[in-house]
């Protein structure tokens, strides 16, 4: 397979430029960028709720399965498991599964564009594709996408609560007082800041893949699958470039 | 009108276009016709600016499409209608929507304003009790009418056609043909059709530029194709032998009814249009 790194990144770059020149119509942007913000938020709204609820319970019941010892305090589970949400698993659980709901939905809504001239259409009536397709659902991502993972981490500490009360590892005051225990706010600036970053990695690389697609229905398939694989993979290396420098 | 002069086009080694020029004209419909692989799309995707040329001028009016910038451009192209040739509705919209986003995008007028040049638009098209309907619900001959209806509503100066009539009964193939001739009349637009339809050129075709291999290798109307003695194009036209027998029977009774001398006058008997090597 042909690694055709810089020719991509120079690409990428050049669709990010394109994207900025004066709106033709800023009330049809603005509508546009309305209906991105809901398919982004509300359309995730379910997976996320689902993934975060369960990711809490397992935490809660992994770490209480792993701090057995009669000198730690019961309420530490509770500090673990909202650290450990709050740090990595809201922000980067939630984007990596993003990548798949939102990044291939972007991929192929563009693709199709693409293969059948909606975009050449939208080109020929004097309209700036990328800036009015890919923009708006960039702003989304990068507004909602964060605002989902504070919506996570709200989600995976109550999971990991209900989870631990319900099999009886820890009563509910136990939990409450854990969480109170030594929270730094710095934490959750940490999480917002790495998910604004994953929102614009879903989005970008998902819009790049998508616009750029030739061919037919294979390709669209081929670069739906791309997207998600290359923002699940940026999004890992930017988690760890981030943790390195923020904490 | 839309002048092209020595327009050239390479696709890594492989040379596209090899320096056409051709002149289409307002109030009358431009056909572009050839086999395929013959360079028309790339020329009529150049013509819109869908791609860049790599030498030779493209101008609209006088004004030089080919050196202009984005910005300028956007003014030419919003006098610009195009009819694809998979009629690029969007999907998520219906098709009264389809044909009004134009309007929202680039119109001034109120609401009230759009749907009701919107309903012109598509009553113009025979298309008013389809307006709610999505693209999915529709034929393809309503498609292309749809695609039609959004091209014409900002009343523009150049309608540009790609294979109008590809995947279509010959029936509505004629009634998309009649049409665009008639809003070309109508709005005195310059029209440019690229096709495959030989009943298209026969019955549309004003002024036709016949590609083959990258060059203009013949221009004319479509009285001309009648008495041309191009071989290749000949070949494509008449490529059965139910339309050489046709052609030869339109031949003789024009010679017999004396119109002869008078279709040809242009050109001496058997040599109609301008050919070019």
């Amino acid at each position: 397979m042909e690694f055709k790194f810089f020719y991509h990144f120079g690409n990428y770059l050049l669709m990010l430029k394109g994207m900025f020149s004066r709106p033709e119509n800023m009330k049809m942007y603005w509508k546009q960028f309305m209906q991105q913000c809901v398919d982004i938020g509300v359309g995730s709204f379910g997976i996320v709720f689902i993934i975060s609820l369960f990711m809490g319970g397992v935490t809660t019941l992994q770490t209480a399965y792993q701090l057995v010892s009669p000198v730690i305090p019961k309420s530490t589970i509770a500090q673990v498991v909202r650290d450990t949400i709050i740090l990595e698993f809201a922000p980067t659980l939630t984007s990596i599964v993003l990548a798949g709901v939102v990044g291939s939905k972007i991929a192929s809504e563009l693709g199709n564009m693409r293969v059948s001239e909606q975009i050449d259409a939208l080109e020929i009536m004097g309209i700036n594709t990328k800036g009015y397709l890919i923009l708006p659902k960039i702003l989304a991502g990068i507004l909602m996408v964060p605002v989902l993972v504070c919506i996570s981490g709200f989600l995976g500490v109550w999971g990991g609560k209900e989870a631990g009360v319900l099999s009886g590892i820890i009563s509910a005051d136990q939990f409450l007082m854990g969480l109170r225990q030594e929270f730094r706010a710095y934490n959750v600036f940490f999480a917002l800041s790495k998910s604004f970053f994953f929102g614009l990695i879903i989005t970008s690389v998902s819009a790049y893949y998508g616009y750029n697609v030739r061919g037919g229905a294979l390709e669209i398939g081929k670069a739906s699958t791309t997207a998600v694989v290359v923002s699940c993979v940026l999004i890992l290396f930017m988690d760890y470039a981030l943790t390195a420098i923020l904490l | 009108m839309i002048e092209l002069q020595d327009i050239k086009k390479g696709f890594g080694d492989k040379e596209i276009l090899k320096g056409v020029s051709a002149v289409m004209e307002s109030g009358k419909v431009n056909l572009i016709i050839g086999s395929s692989g013959s360079g028309k799309t790339v020329m009529m995707k150049c013509m819109v600016g869908l791609i860049e040329v790599d030498a030779g001028i493209i101008k609209y009016d006088g004004q030089n499409f080919s050196g202009m910038d984005n910005q300028q451009r956007k003014e030419i192209r919003q006098k610009i209608g195009m009819l694809f040739q998979g009629s690029a509705l969007f999907d998520s919209m219906t098709v009264e929507q389809n044909v009004m986003f134009p309007l929202d995008m680039f119109g001034t007028g109120s609401y009230r304003d759009k749907k009701k040049r919107v309903a012109e638009c598509l009553e113009r098209v025979n298309l008013k009790d389809a307006a709610k309907k999505f693209p999915a619900e529709i034929s393809g001959g309503m498609k292309k009418r749809v695609g039609i209806a959004r091209a014409i509503v900002l009343n523009p100066k150049y309608l540009f056609c790609d294979e109008p009539n590809s995947g279509l009964d010959p029936q509505t193939s004629l009634l998309i043909d009649q049409l665009i001739k008639e809003l070309t009349l109508e709005y005195n637009i310059t029209t440019v059709i690229n096709t495959h339809d030989m009943n298209t050129v026969m019955e549309s075709g004003d002024h036709i530029v016949y590609m083959y291999q990258g060059q203009k290798q013949w221009e004319g109307t479509n009285k001309d194709i009648v008495f041309s003695n191009d071989q290749l194009l000949n070949d494509f036209i008449f490529a059965s032998e139910f339309l050489r027998e046709a052609k030869e029977m339109r031949q003789t009774e024009l010679y017999s009814s004396g119109k002869w001398k008078e279709e040809t006058k242009r050109e001496a008997p058997g040599n109609g249009g301008e050919q070019k090597k």
